[in-house]
């Protein structure tokens, strides 16, 4: 059985090589879209080298994360998508198989310019969850969670990118000399990404730091329970009293059914944003997006426009395959029904709707460029929600992380 | 209404056409005077888009307009989400008041959620309004637009209206004196590129996958039958949901089939992780504790033949398999799948009547709990008979004792002891678990507890659905239709030779770029000039333009 633990040693190093090829890549392609230009008449960007770099580079990284992938499913005797660090994992994964198909038709450095960093926020993200090799409960053990778990991740990451390829459209068209509610909510998406990056930060600086605070506190049955922090509590549980010599005693406590540590959580990554996002604008002096913008001069809006809408095409009937058929089928089989009104199932009805909506209004009603694009950021909220909110906040048959 | 009769090439077309189904000339005054006509639907005569008079023209063009189905769709996605805030009524725990258990976990939210019918949000009229209501649209949106479409595709000329060509969004005219040599190449090329590639009076028109337009249509028709494939489910019969409970060793008939099948319980057992696992230690430390691997009824299928009521049935074993989750039994349309259990339960219970005094053990008796004697005989003029039996006791409101249910969580008894000392009246006593009393004062004898045997119970969900063959027919047919509409574009070239000029006229529904690579490459091949995309040419111009291509605002 040693064997098995040097495997999951293997597997972590590979997928942290992966994320240092993605930054790679990232590197690359930010350059090839803000460095020199050579166009046709067409107006498209073309014999750049650094973007084909680039592409190498998230091939290489795809390939040490299926080798990540592979080697953890050895170790772990099953498919690893079974709790959030693997699941989110996987989606990351997923991400890039997408941009790899989607790089192979249009050829636009711009959108690895932007998905890339985004495939590595989204592994940085999973490794804030427990990362141990878990066993699977009763309910998962069938070969319909390879099939259905990963074809939806699929889906999920090829609509991603029809959010990628919208946000650099919103970037790349709208007027930043305004102060109106489009600056304002591109502003929003830019500072939650920022939140996203801080609650890695926070996590991963506190962790370095080992830092704890034990509280005991009393709960929703009105019983004395214990509780520990991993950060300093700006929100500290139900009548708290801390426990741990010098640590930080709560700003605020909260009611007793409020889950504390987490709403602290969310506190911190909030605020520690918000320290970012408005450091960023002094530096900037404008919108992050109206920084970005002069970047992305040379970009062909249209060619942008394509690219979401195409992935988003791709996507869907992966997805629906996936996360409405595959999870049908397989509900049939571990709970006896295929449909039973329970949450995920129902946000994933609701994505399947949104994006049934999206198609509608963009082939019947002319819904291109900005209004479509708005759409992908609104889909893609969707998708964040159903994987985050929805396992980690409602209670239901999915949470196991 | 008349039929409108084509200056160009005499089609006649149904009132209300845009496009002449033949030959693609605009009919309409707005598509003559504009850059691009508008291709949607390739300009046919749709029934909403003509008639407006009737009731029942309105009620078509009601349902037909997309407008209305992205609304019905995204109120559906809206009532959808709320039904998610707080758990629905089937899945709070069983043994509590609805009306209370919402107000008392989420307060005045759970109140108003619970008031407004939101604990039941999907089985409300209103949400099946809404799905009724997309059935509708579905239907009547398809229809109105798949059969003029299909004679527009059916019907079109090879060789198309120069007003046609030249409003097209991909648009070129190239000089040549070889135009004929160049129409020739075209076709070759096309070919090669696996275009369909017809040509006639020097035009060609070269077509790849139209099957591509018929996907939306497919996909829509394979949503209906899913839909009335859950309708169905509302008749009596279409389905059976039971539970049964087999403890171990017994055979209960299957619930929902009629007696027709029976099921032993052989064997249920669980199994755990072991604790001690290198790879899976980390994380079962961590989750403080053991963790279930497997759930499993050894189970033993029996038909029964025949048998009058009231008489044991008799018997065939059909087949035996192993019952886990993901792993139903599976016979006639019928499975049986692992859904609940219940370890050791009390099955039977060993009591033995003693001298209080000398401790002395008259005799033992072993009561079976589901099914105990009236009287226990020990011979020698000593017996127990039991008065009262209480299976899952409890004292009720009025300080009398009763029992919960049948099922013997905590039984009781009230035994009436009789010895040669008491041959008339016995004695009683009562017993229950951790208790043990005489009722009327001092006793002679006692029944004291000995043992008990327990057993494991396993609960099967039965399931048959007779409505799954509509929902895979329905679920494969929209798959097939989605990927059909959305992994091919249906791409249309047009070349048409006047004189030493040769027209280059291109359409797709989607996905322009790939098109434009076709016309790239044909250029390459045959020196024809790129057509200009009119459409990328006017967002460039307006930077600010939100890229639309023509007049889609209508419904």
């Amino acid at each position: 059985m040693e064997g098995m633990t040097i495997m999951v040693e293997i597997s972590s190093n590979l997928l942290f090589a992966a994320f240092f090829l993605y930054l790679a890549a990232t590197i690359c392609f930010a350059v090839s879209v803000t460095g020199r230009k050579w166009r046709d008449k067409q107006g498209e960007v073309t014999g750049n080298r650094l973007g084909t770099i680039g592409y190498v580079a998230a091939w290489i990284g795809f390939v040490l994360q299926v080798g990540y992938f592979f080697t953890r499913w050895i170790a772990a005797g099953h498919v690893p998508v079974s709790n959030m660090f693997e699941y989110t994992t996987f989606l990351g994964m997923a991400l890039t198989i997408a941009f790899l198909i989607l790089y192979g038709i249009y050829r636009t450095a711009v959108l690895g310019m932007f998905t890339m960093p985004i495939v590595m926020l989204i592994i940085a993200f999973a490794s804030v969850f427990p990362t141990e090799v878990e066993p699977l409960i009763p309910a998962l053990q069938s070969n319909w969670l390879k099939i259905h778990v990963t074809t939806t991740a699929l889906g999920q990451g090829l609509l991603s990118i029809g959010f990628a390829a919208g946000l650099i459209y919103l970037i790349r068209t709208l007027d930043f000399t305004k102060r109106d509610k489009k600056v304002f909510w591109l502003e929003t998406i830019m500072y939650s990404l920022i939140s996203l990056v801080s609650f890695i930060l926070v996590r991963y600086i506190f962790r370095l730091a080992d830092y704890e605070a034990a509280f005991t506190y009393v709960n929703e049955n009105g019983e004395e329970a214990e509780m520990m922090y991993y950060l300093p509590a700006l929100l500290g549980p139900n009548e708290a009293s801390l426990q741990t010599q010098g640590a930080l005693e709560p700003l605020v406590t909260m009611p007793s059914w409020i889950r504390s540590d987490d709403a602290n959580t969310v506190v911190w990554s909030l605020a520690a944003g918000l320290v970012l996002y408005i450091l960023l604008r002094l530096i900037l002096r404008r919108p992050i997006g109206g920084a970005l913008q002069p970047l992305l001069k040379n970009i062909n809006p249209e060619t942008v426009d394509e690219v979401s809408y195409r992935a988003i095409a791709i996507g869907f009937p992966v997805f629906t395959l996936g996360g409405l058929i595959f999870a049908m089928i397989w509900a049939q089989i571990a709970w006896t029904r295929f449909w039973g009104w329970d949450p995920k199932e129902v946000w994933a009805l609701i994505t399947f709707l949104f994006y049934a909506a999206y198609l509608h209004l963009r082939l019947s009603r002319g819904w291109h460029g900005e209004p479509s694009a708005w759409l992908c950021v609104i889909g893609f909220v969707i998708i964040m929600f159903n994987l985050v909110f929805v396992n980690l906040v409602i209670a239901g048959l999915h949470s196991y992380a | 209404m008349e039929k409108v009769t084509c200056g160009e090439c005499g089609h006649l077309n149904p009132y209300g056409t845009h496009l002449c189904e033949s030959c693609g000339k605009p009919l309409d005054e707005k598509d003559k005077q504009a850059s691009m006509v508008d291709m949607r639907y390739e300009g046919v005569a749709r029934r909403s888009q003509t008639y407006n008079k009737t009731v029942i023209d309105k009620i078509w063009n009601f349902f037909s307009s997309v407008k209305i189905g992205v609304t019905i769709i995204i109120l559906t996605l809206i009532a959808s989400s709320i039904g998610t805030i707080f758990p629905q009524e089937m899945y709070i725990p069983g043994n509590v008041d609805p009306a209370q258990h919402y107000e008392e976990e989420y307060g005045i939210a759970g109140l108003i959620y619970y008031t407004l019918g939101f604990h039941n949000l999907y089985g409300s009229w209103w949400y099946m309004a809404l799905i009724a209501g997309l059935g509708i649209s579905l239907i009547i949106a398809s229809l109105d637009r798949v059969v003029p479409l299909y004679r527009a595709l059916k019907k079109q000329k090879t060789s198309r209206n120069e007003g046609f060509l030249k409003r097209q969004r991909l648009f070129s005219v190239s000089e040549t004196k070889n135009a004929e040599d160049m129409l020739e190449k075209s076709e070759d090329y096309l070919r090669r590129k696996r275009y369909n590639v017809k040509v006639e009076n020097e035009s060609l028109l070269a077509e790849k996958n139209r099957f591509a337009r018929w996907g939306p249509y497919i996909n829509h028709i394979g949503l209906i039958l899913f839909l009335t494939g859950c309708m169905l489910r509302f008749f009596p019969g279409m389905y059976v949901d039971e539970l049964i409970w087999v403890r171990e060793g017994e055979t209960e008939a299957v619930a929902g089939t009629e007696r027709q099948y029976y099921v032993e319980n052989e064997k249920f057992s669980i199994e755990t992780y072991d604790e001690n696992n290198e790879t899976f230690a980390p994380a079962l430390e961590r989750a403080g504790g053991s963790q279930i691997k497997t759930y499993q009824t050894d189970a033993v299928l029996y038909e029964s033949s025949g048998g009058t009521v009231g008489t044991e049935p008799d018997l065939t074993e059909i087949k035996t398999d192993n019952i886990e989750v993901n792993h139903p039994l599976r016979f006639d349309d019928y499975a049986l799948y692992q859904y609940d259990y219940k370890l050791n339960e009390l099955n039977v219970m060993s009591l033995s009547m003693n001298d209080r005094e000398s401790g002395e053990t008259i005799g033992t008796i072993d009561i079976d709990l589901f099914d105990p004697q009236g009287e226990y005989d020990l011979g020698n003029g000593y017996r127990v008979v039991i008065e009262s039996y209480f299976p899952n006791f409890e004292f009720d409101e009025n300080g009398e004792p009763s029992t919960i249910s049948d099922i013997p969580d905590n039984p009781a008894f009230i035994f009436r002891m009789f010895s040669p000392e008491h041959p008339d009246e016995g004695e009683y006593s009562f017993v229950a678990i951790r208790s043990n009393e005489d009722i009327f004062g001092e006793n002679t004898y006692e029944m004291s507890f000995e043992g008990v045997e327990t057993k494991n119970v396993t609960a099967l969900k039965v399931r048959k659905d007779h409505t799954l063959p509509f929902l895979i027919a329905g679920g494969s047919i929209f798959m097939i239709g989605l990927i059909q509409g959305s992994y091919w574009s249906h791409r249309r070239i047009w070349l048409r030779r006047f004189g030493n000029e040769l027209w280059a006229a291109g359409h797709t529904n989607k996905h322009w770029a790939s098109l434009k690579k076709d016309f790239q490459s044909l250029s390459e091949k045959t020196g024809l000039t790129v057509p200009e995309d009119k459409q990328a040419k006017k967002a460039m111009e307006e930077e600010t333009s939100d890229g639309r291509d023509d007049d889609n605002g209508r419904n």
